[in-house]
């Protein structure tokens, strides 16, 4: 039947994509039902086109600094609406590189959006698609507003991601709520294009979630390069008029009102779990709406599988990635390595970057863990010094006895490249010293991390 | 030309073999039949033979030393001839096989090496005992003092992390309930603690004890076990033994009540035959003869020698093999024939005052009576109260094989004849 597959995906993004990858390798039949462009979020209007993006933002902080440097590059001309191009073509390029990989892995694509039926079926227009041993569901997330504050996204003013991605122009002032990795990145981005950007958070620091020096660390590089940044803060009311936003802000007991051209909702994400079938399939949700899953990502209808954001947090792609493919394996009749949840690193693309694996040292406090923090600043490290990129650190949190790392955090130039090392270390228990006695090229900012882990171990040699 | 002697399997379960003690020296001549050494296996001591004639060369295992099975021990060479790179090193089977293990029950620990063992030319093979483990978790082990072969890695490749570690329990740790029944003899291996200071002290596993702690493993997790607990009346029984001892008087040997109760338990089985049986995965098999395996106490563990075809012995002669199997198992003579087989078993731990207990199966037997002491006891006999000697057995059965009601009928068919030995001349 031309309609049965051994797998069937709903939903062709991060997740969905190397799910099906994997599956098709592990020789088994496999469709991808997808509504809008493959690579879903992540490769259209998420990691891959901000990335794109946040390279402009840097060439032009770069050559404005370049003077010192020994290069003169003139007065420095911005243009959004061609970095936006730029970063378009770059998506596409991705898109299309999954669309390439589908066909090479003869995965079946279906344009449309899927609703799922019982019996493991998947309707997409009149069609309906059967899957012989597993639907795996994989819808992803979208941005969502502050409705009750009446801050509904209109895409013109108060506008989310999807649409700072196609604007044309950079706002002359933008209000960024929310300073979790979206939030920072467009704060860094907008404001190398020349607008005044004021970043809000309502929690206590930017970037909340990271450690509390990495959080103070942006903080005060934001400041300095004339981002204001407002944490703690409420946002009360918003007013959008047809060329403006009105913000009223409460921070540190004080009201403020604040007027921007657009605001940039930067604040969480809804899953998209709606008019997809799941309760006519028996697929329950979660109180926070993710869909429920046992550990071996199985939903509550037997068959089911949920990968990627919907099977709940981490929100990030490359959990996805992973809980595709180990579905994918599990659906094979394989047993998958256990996915190592508290091994997800976590990247903000700013800059400086911020990467981190394990827990923050509060979260070492408040779990009372016997731990020993080793720091090593990129300013004593030759290469920053060499590329200009002195802000930023490494600190690695070890366990007291036996030196597992429990926690690693980098700020700095390259420090989404410089995390794994880490990463690899944790999967693979390695402790401090493994991490120490591995010789580390001279000079590279990844030095830093030995000496971070000689530090822990009150070793440290280049400080 | 030269023979390499190696260490032979010596019994179907064994992995390593411990040199006791060598009977044939460097230069020793030797035929062919001829003991070389005695080896401890996992079940007993056996003797390691020469498989050709000539001359004991390069012995390569000292008195005390663990090797894996397959390993050479020593070669025996023609006489004058030159030994060449024939032998290669024996491989160490465990870390700590030199003679230093404390409450040792061979040899002397600290014998010395029978011969100066001179450096042999070839390249030790690969040490096939290298544990695949995390550095933390070698860390963690270290430690704790946990034996990272002992332990069950569930990383990639069987390698052992961190997880495992933290599950494996800690020496001095409590065994679990399973082995406290299994090995509840109170032979005290661990010496009392010296005033070194030490929390703890670390005791290698002996190969019966690593024997018994596998096998058990895959008796009450895997099998579902279910107890069917009776009291019997032993008067009879009590009047039967006496008499037969007096009977048998001086012609030497007596009957125990041990011996009557595998009589009994025989015999129960022969009408019972549901419950004479292995569990064999796909089939169970049902056992035409009766053997009975019964529970020794020995140093450092336990092992069930067996009474073959004990429906067909008279109690004079299970009274007699019983006492000689039970005798040769405790000084770990027995061979592997005299230890395998059994269709059902009997372990008594009466005379340790212990009222009740429960055994665990030893697969694939399908069942085993445990046996409690018998005692005076103040019952109603009759409508009246009487003073009668009674006794508690406990079955245990693996319910793939055995359902209540079929043990519960055995189980009264060996009470009736408990009750009333005669009716085992039926």
């Amino acid at each position: 039947m031309a309609n049965s597959f051994d797998v069937i995906i709903l939903g062709g993004g991060p997740a969905g994509y190397v799910a099906a990858i994997r599956a098709a390798q592990l020789g088994l039949s496999t469709a991808v039902i997808e509504k809008e462009k493959l690579g879903g979020v992540c490769v259209n209007i998420g990691c891959i086109p901000t990335k794109a993006l946040l390279h402009s933002a840097y060439i032009a902080s770069l050559l404005r600094e370049a003077k010192e440097f020994g290069v003169e590059a003139g007065a420095v001309k911005t243009d959004y609406g061609v970095a936006m191009q730029r970063s378009r073509k770059v998506s596409d390029q991705n898109s299309k590189g999954v669309e390439f990989l589908m066909k090479k892995n003869k995965v079946t694509v279906v344009k449309g959006a899927g609703v799922l039926q019982s019996g493991r079926k998947v309707k997409v227009g009149n069609d309906v698609y059967e899957a012989k041993k597993a639907v795996l569901i994989a819808t992803g997330s979208r941005v969502k507003g502050l409705p009750q504050i009446g801050l509904e996204i209109n895409k013109t003013t108060v506008i989310s991601s999807d649409e700072a991605l196609f604007l044309e122009k950079a706002p002359a002032s933008m209000a960024i709520i929310g300073a979790g990795a979206v939030g920072m990145e467009f704060a860094n981005i907008f404001h190398a294009f020349g607008t005044k950007v004021i970043l809000i958070e309502a929690l206590p620091r930017i970037l909340p979630l990271e450690d509390a020096e990495a959080s103070d660390t942006l903080a005060k590089s934001y400041k300095k390069r004339g981002i204001e940044v407002i944490a703690g803060a409420k946002v009360k009311k918003g007013t959008a008029a047809k060329d403006k936003v009105t913000l009223e802000v409460e921070a540190s007991g004080a009201t403020q009102k604040i007027e921007v051209a657009t605001v940039l909702m930067a604040a969480g994400r809804a899953v998209n779990t709606e008019n997809i079938g799941l309760a006519e399939c028996g697929v329950q949700v979660t109180d926070r709406g993710f869909i429920k899953v046992d550990q071996n990502l199985q939903t509550t209808a037997p068959g089911y599988y949920a990968i990627g954001d919907v099977a709940g947090p981490p929100m990030l792609a490359h959990k996805g990635m992973r809980e595709g493919v180990t579905v994918a394996e599990l659906v094979a009749g394989k047993k998958p390595h256990p996915i190592k949840y508290d091994n997800v690193p976590s990247v903000t693309y700013c800059h400086p970057e911020v990467a981190s694996i394990g827990l923050t040292e509060d979260q070492c406090k408040e779990r009372k863990l016997d731990y020993v923090a080793g720091r090593f600043p990129f300013s004593a490290n030759g290469r920053a010094r060499g590329t200009g990129e002195t802000e930023g650190f490494v600190k690695i949190l070890r366990d007291k006895k036996y030196g597992e790392i429990v926690g690693a955090h980098i700020v700095g130039g390259h420090a989404s490249e410089i995390i794994h090392e880490l990463a690899v270390a944790r999967e693979n228990e390695y402790t401090v010293e493994e991490v120490e006695l591995a010789i580390h090229a001279h000079p590279t900012m990844s030095e830093a991390v030995a000496q971070a882990a000689l530090d822990s171990l009150g070793r440290v040699v280049d400080m | 030309m030269a023979t390499n002697v190696y260490m032979e399997a010596l019994s179907p379960t064994m992995e390593e073999g411990r040199v006791v003690k060598w009977h044939k020296r460097d230069g020793d001549p030797v035929k062919t039949g001829e003991t070389l050494a005695e080896v401890e296996t996992d079940k007993a001591v056996m003797d390691l033979v020469a498989r050709a004639d000539g001359v004991l060369r390069q012995v390569a295992a000292a008195e005390g030393q663990t090797v894996a099975v397959g390993s050479v021990v020593a070669v025996i060479v023609a006489p004058g001839e030159n030994v060449g790179a024939t032998a290669a090193a024996a491989t160490p089977a465990t870390s700590s096989g030199s003679g230093k293990r404390e409450g040792g029950n061979v040899a002397t620990a600290a014998a010395p090496a029978p011969v100066a063992v001179a450096p042999l030319p070839t390249v030790a093979p690969a040490d096939a005992t290298r544990v695949k483990a995390s550095p933390l978790a070698r860390r963690m082990a270290k430690e704790a003092g946990v034996d990272l072969k002992l332990v069950t890695g569930s990383g990639p490749g069987g390698r052992v992390v961190k997880k495992d570690l933290e599950r494996a329990p800690s020496p001095g740790t409590p065994a679990a309930p399973g082995a406290t029944v299994a090995a509840p003899f109170p032979v005290s291996r661990v010496l009392p603690p010296e005033r070194t200071g030490a929390a703890y002290q670390d005791v290698p596993l002996t190969q019966i004890r690593k024997t018994i702690a596998k096998r058990l493993a895959t008796s009450l997790g895997p099998i579902p076990h279910f107890f069917l607990t009776t009291e019997v009346d032993m008067e009879r029984a009590s009047e039967a033994r006496d008499a037969l001892n007096k009977q048998l008087g001086d012609q030497g040997g007596k009957v125990s009540f041990n011996d009557i109760i595998i009589k009994a338990t025989a015999h129960a089985l022969t009408k019972h035959p549901a419950c004479n049986a292995w569990f064999q995965e796909d089939h169970i098999r049902y056992w035409h003869e009766v053997h009975i395996g019964m529970a020794v106490a020995v140093e450092d563990g336990l092992i069930t020698p067996v009474i073959r075809n004990a429906e067909l012995q008279s109690l004079a002669d299970i009274g007699r093999e019983a006492k000689e199997l039970a005798e040769r198992a405790r000084n770990r003579r027995l061979q592997p024939n005299e230890y395998t087989g059994a269709t059902f078993s009997v372990s008594n731990l009466g005379m340790f005052d212990i009222d009740q207990f429960t055994a665990v199966i030893n697969p694939p037997e399908a069942g085993i009576i445990a046996v409690g002491s018998i005692v005076q006891k103040a019952v109603v006999v009759d409508g009246q109260p009487a003073v009668r000697r009674r006794m508690r057995i406990t079955m245990s059965c693996d319910h793939r094989v055995i359902d209540g009601a079929t043990g519960a009928a055995f189980l009264k068919t060996l009470k009736q004849m408990l009750e009333n030995p005669l009716a085992m001349l039926l």
